[in-house]
């Protein structure tokens, strides 16, 4: 049977229009899409809203004296507190579970032991190479240098109680001393500052979240002596002795947290940016306070940065001020003076001035030979980096006595808490970071995410997640250990140089060059279609006027 | 007053023997004037150090050492490291041999030591450093330019590794060098510019001249004759030559300030040695130096020997009574002949077209009657396709077989053509090595911003011990002025010398940068319209239509229409 002419060019348009729609289209779709790996992003925006659950185990020891063994057995085991902080959108849940029993003092990790005297014994308590000694009467708390406080419970608590009122009557100062040896608010607040907003009125919390260097998995320390006059003095500083002795245990007790790795170096010539003003009436230079910020500029154009690694840099300088300009001292904001003569920069290091004018003797001749004491020194750097480290000691409640940090300059609880620190911004941070690669993939839509880098967001992701697990049971290695994951992998993936090899064209221009293969395609293929169309309806509407 | 006072008490005067430091620097300058009347002015500051940054030693305490260079060379595990950045083209036969040769723009050859695993990934890595360090682009040195020579770079410091697996050789022709590149420099000094002979350092003067050489190496070196202990030397040094017309207003008359714009006022006070040294030897009646110095020394340089007056900065009376030393150098006359280079080397392009062409490397051997080998190498990018079946030596018409070539064929995109021969050169000669290549033509994206600029090819390296006129010293650890002693001398009666010819500038076959889009234009116009009138084709349905009538046939209608009479 042949076809009407008329019917075959329709059948032709039709077909030709198919085989455009259905191969052309999906084939032109497909080779010039961009590659985009699968991303995890409901977990993804499940981290944005940060949860986090942080848990210190509290272990409660009565001594002798202090209950009968009545009361003792009842005790109960365990007893969960919970407590909620809800900081700018992110809820944080801290637990404190307490366990009051009295097992043996062993030194478990992640818990503290709180023990309980009588208020008359004369307190000498030693455990574990620790001596514990209260010996002023009105401190009724002791925090010592590993995980163990003691507390001496008042007369009118020792006879008749019942056990509950005791146990009602300890609550409050066990969570004072819990304030004290781990996690505060002002500790989480200053470890998720990037994502929270600070309100105007606590400037000073504001000051003290900022100091401290931002979380990182490794530190570089640099120790630069600089001499402006090398003509009139020959400075010798014995610095590998003075970083064996006073720096190294610290930093070998802080090796969990990060790495670091200590250098040195002598710079001569080296100004500082502020000429320093007379001041007659002691015969010696000052600084003020106000001009400490113009200070260290040009000095740090000649520190010269780190060339093998990308670690952050704390610098400490140690400045010996030249013949003309000596001695120099620091002023504090209200004109006295500045009992070490140094001061720290915020995320940079500390500067120390070191007069040398006293070695000159009754006639100098130039060049002086000066040997540094670097006991002095390293005093007040070693402050200075226990403060840019983030281990700072708030302080402490009244009636509280703190233990003195022994010879690694750290106690144990204070590397607990750094720790939990690290760890609540290390999470911060990558969940930070993940969330906005998340959402910057998802609004310029021709980025191409290659596989590696969706590798990378998934382990990302799967270590968040065990970070926070671990967090939540009071592993604070483990969850520190995961963090650091998370923060390389999602820097790794947000900084891939494959996020933006492509060249990004505008959609607008991408048409502008299929326009004149696509125009002279569509136009006679729509107007053929539209013909048909109009044909069609015109056929039915004369077989309706027939049919009338 | 009494405060300060107790502040004196409180600090105790710690009397302890001093420790003798373990690290030492010298700087040195030499001013050879040259016989075009252009002067030549040659830094070298040397820091010694007694450490060991080798097998992993961490190092991590320095006093006089660069702290940025030495943790380069502890984190790469460096053996060797030399980097020069140079602005213009020595001319050899002008000015003579140099002290310290290096190619125009900027060239890096690294040592690595023997624990190093993955070379490779190191070499990247170092480049990548040592750009943001110098602030050069180091960074564009990657797999398609560098090379690991088998002979023409030998480590020039102690060690007698000869694995060249441990060497990598780039240079970068194009590299413009400018004062973001002296000010890096400058600052691995230990007294920076502020005091000692770097005060003469100024950018505006050092970059206002026929040739700006700077250079850094870095090798250990042997501490006494035995080699008991060995230290590692770090090496700076700075080469310029001023030209007589440009900054002497033509004037055959050189002082420091003319020269630098600077006058010394005082050595730098770290420095165990400061001296200046004037080439006198030429001409020793034609020159009025003043100040006068009674100071002179003599040196083995380059197989001669050189007469120098010598200025300590370390001595007071130096700079007499009005505390500031401004050399003047006034000629008397312009008598006298160059005594001319040994080994002289030019290398050009030859052909036409876009599509193949000849390099031509000629060497001159201009000893009368001694020959001696050279060994040449030359790396060409892989868009040079050389011909190597082409390559011809001859010297004095004849054929001249090279006594062994190394050569690494190069791979599209991935490495370059690494060529090394030893060719003997007959004395009073000319020896032309001579290959032909093929351009090859490349992807879009990989044309530089200025295509039609051209492409450069790195100098030629020629390398070779010249026999010496008088005996040199071989004695590597006495005290020698510094710009004697940096190549090593293993024999008296020859000496090294290391010559560079000039970059080559090829044009590539340049497509029109317009040209994918006309392209993409042009197709889809050539597509639409076949597959319009395909398209027309198949759809139309054709019938055949009544010739309309003609125009005289309508108009008697039109009539007809008006008088009523029924159409024709």
């Amino acid at each position: 049977m042949f076809l009407s002419e008329r019917r075959r060019g329709q059948l032709a348009a039709l077909s030709i229009a198919a085989v455009v729609i259905i191969v052309g289209v999906p084939l032109w779709w497909r080779t010039t899409e961009t590659y985009r790996a699968w991303l995890p992003v409901s977990q993804i925006k499940e981290l944005a809203k940060l949860q986090l659950q942080l848990s210190a185990d509290v272990e409660v020891v009565f001594a002798r004296g202090t209950v009968t063994p009545e009361q003792q057995k009842k005790v109960p085991l365990t007893q969960t507190q919970e407590e909620e902080r809800a900081i700018d959108g992110d809820l944080i849940i801290l637990f404190l579970i307490l366990l009051i029993r009295n097992t043996k003092l062993e030194s478990k990790f992640f818990s503290c032991h709180v023990l309980f005297l009588p208020e008359d014994t004369a307190l000498r308590y030693s455990t574990q190479a620790d001596l514990y000694l209260l010996a002023f009467q009105d401190v009724n708390v002791y925090i010592g240098q590993r995980r163990t406080a003691l507390l001496r419970i008042g007369p009118q608590m020792r006879v008749g109680k019942t056990l509950e009122q005791l146990l009602a009557h300890l609550e409050p100062r066990i969570k004072q001393v819990l304030q004290v040896m781990s996690f505060s608010h002002n500790d989480i607040t200053a470890a998720l500052s990037d994502r929270v907003r600070f309100s105007p009125d606590n400037k000073e919390s504001i000051a003290d979240s900022m100091r401290a260097f931002k979380s990182s998995p490794g530190y570089e320390i640099t120790f630069s002596l600089l001499n402006p006059d090398p003509k009139s003095h020959r400075l010798h500083w014995d610095i590998e002795g003075a970083v064996q002795t006073y720096i190294q245990p610290l930093l070998t007790k802080l090796s969990p947290v990060a790495n670091f790795s200590i250098d040195s170096q002598t710079l001569y010539y080296t100004m500082l940016g502020v000429n320093p003003r007379f001041d007659t009436s002691r015969s010696a230079y000052t600084l003020n306070a106000d001009s400490l910020a113009h200070v260290i500029n040009p000095v740090e154009a000649r520190l010269g940065s780190n060339a093998a690694s990308s670690n952050p840099v704390l610098n400490f300088l140690l400045y010996v001020p030249d013949a003309q300009h000596s001695p120099l001292y620091i002023q504090g904001r209200k004109k006295q003076e500045v009992p070490s003569n140094a001061f720290h920069s915020p995320r940079w290091g500390g500067i120390m001035v070191y007069n040398v004018n006293g070695f000159y003797g009754s006639e100098p001749e130039f060049p002086v030979d000066i040997n540094i004491d670097m006991a002095k020194v390293m005093g007040v750097f070693l402050a200075q980096l226990r403060l840019l480290l983030g281990v700072q000691s708030s302080t402490p409640p009244p009636g509280f006595l703190v233990a003195r940090c022994g010879s690694t300059g750290l106690a144990d609880w204070e590397l607990d808490r750094l720790m939990w620190s690290r760890s609540v911004e290390n999470v911060a941070t990558a969940t930070t970071t993940i969330t906005s690669l998340a959402q910057l993939l998802d609004q310029i839509g021709n980025i191409v995410i290659n596989d590696n880098i969706a590798q990378q967001v998934s382990s990302a992701v799967t270590s968040l997640q065990l970070a926070v697990a671990e967090l939540e049971a009071g592993n604070l290695g483990f969850a520190l250990q995961y963090s650091k994951e998370a923060i390389l992998a999602s820097e790794k993936a947000f900084f891939d140089p494959s996020l933006l090899h492509l060249l990004y064209f505008p959609d607008d221009q991408k048409f502008a060059i299929y326009i004149p293969l696509f125009l002279p395609m569509c136009v006679p293929i729509l107007l053929s279609l539209l013909k048909i169309v109009s044909e069609a309806r015109q056929r039915r509407r004369e077989k309706q006027a027939k049919k009338d | 007053k009494q405060n300060a006072a107790a502040q004196k008490q409180a600090e105790p005067a710690v009397l302890q023997p001093t420790p003798q430091p373990k690290d030492d620097f010298q700087e040195e300058l030499v001013v050879r004037p040259l016989h075009s009347g252009d002067i030549y002015a040659s830094f070298q500051f040397r820091t010694l150090w007694e450490t060991d940054f080798m097998r992993g030693n961490k190092v991590s305490h320095y006093r006089l050492f660069p702290k940025s260079l030495g943790q380069v060379i502890s984190k790469f595990s460096v053996r060797e490291l030399h980097i020069s950045f140079t602005q213009g083209y020595w001319r050899t036969m002008q000015w003579g041999q140099p002290y310290l040769p290096s190619p125009p723009g900027a060239e890096l050859w690294v040592w690595f030591q023997d624990s190093v695993t993955d070379v490779d990934a190191t070499w990247k890595e170092l480049t990548n450093v040592l750009s943001g360090i110098f602030c050069a682009s180091l960074n564009f040195i990657d797999s398609t330019n560098t090379v690991q020579p088998s002979a023409s770079f030998k480590p020039l410091g102690i060690g007698n590794v000869t694995d060249h697996r441990f060497l990598r050789y780039a240079t970068l022709p194009r590299e413009i060098v400018c004062t973001e590149n002296l000010t890096p420099w400058k600052k691995l000094l230990p007294c920076g510019s502020k005091a000692g002979l770097a005060v003469l350092l100024k950018s505006e003067k050092l970059f206002h001249s026929s040739f700006h050489s700077q250079a850094v190496h870095i090798r250990p070196v042997c501490q006494d004759w035995q080699c008991k202990t060995t230290s590692w030397e770090l090496r700076q040094t700075l080469n310029v030559v001023f030209d007589l017309h440009n900054s002497g207003q033509g004037k055959r008359e050189w002082s420091l300030f003319k020269m630098f714009s600077r006058t010394l006022t005082e050595a730098c006070p770290l420095a165990s040695s400061s001296k200046i040294y004037i080439d006198i030897t030429d001409n020793p009646e034609q020159f009025e130096l003043s100040p006068a110095t009674s100071l002179l020394s003599q040196a083995m340089v380059l197989g001669d020997r050189r007469t120098f007056s010598v200025y300590d900065l370390t001595q007071q009376d130096t700079f007499g009574s009005v505390r500031s030393l401004n050399l003047l150098i006034r000629w008397k006359s312009t008598e006298g002949d160059m005594l001319r280079p040994l080994l002289h080397a030019e290398r050009y392009v030859a052909g036409y077209g876009l599509q193949t062409g000849e390099i031509h490397t000629l060497m001159y051997n201009h000893h009368p009657y001694r020959s001696f080998p050279v060994l040449l190498l030359d790396s060409v990018p892989w868009y040079l396709r050389l011909y190597i079946h082409t390559l011809t030596v001859t010297s004095k018409g004849k054929d001249n077989k090279p006594s062994y070539i190394h050569y690494q064929p190069s791979k599209d995109r991935v490495r370059p053509h690494l060529l090394e021969m030893l060719v003997q050169l007959p004395p009073n000669s000319v020896t032309e090595v001579t290959v032909q290549f093929e351009r090859a033509l490349l992807k879009w994206t990989e044309y530089t911003p200025d295509p039609n600029h051209g492409f450069y090819v790195g100098s030629s390296v020629i390398s070779s011990l010249v026999p010496s006129t008088v005996a040199m010293d071989t004695n590597s650890t006495r005290e020698r002025p510094l710009f004697s002693s940096f190549f090593p001398c293993k024999e008296e009666s020859s000496y090294f010398v290391r010559v560079y010819t000039e970059p080559l500038l090829v044009n590539l076959p340049t497509p029109d940068f317009s040209m994918p889009y006309n392209v993409i234009c042009l197709t889809c116009t050539v597509v639409a319209v076949g597959y319009g009138s395909l398209y027309n084709l198949l759809t139309r349905s054709f019938q055949i239509e009544e010739p309309s009538p003609g125009l005289a046939k309508r108009i008697a209608n039109v009539i007809r229409k008006m008088r009523g009479v029924p159409p024709l």
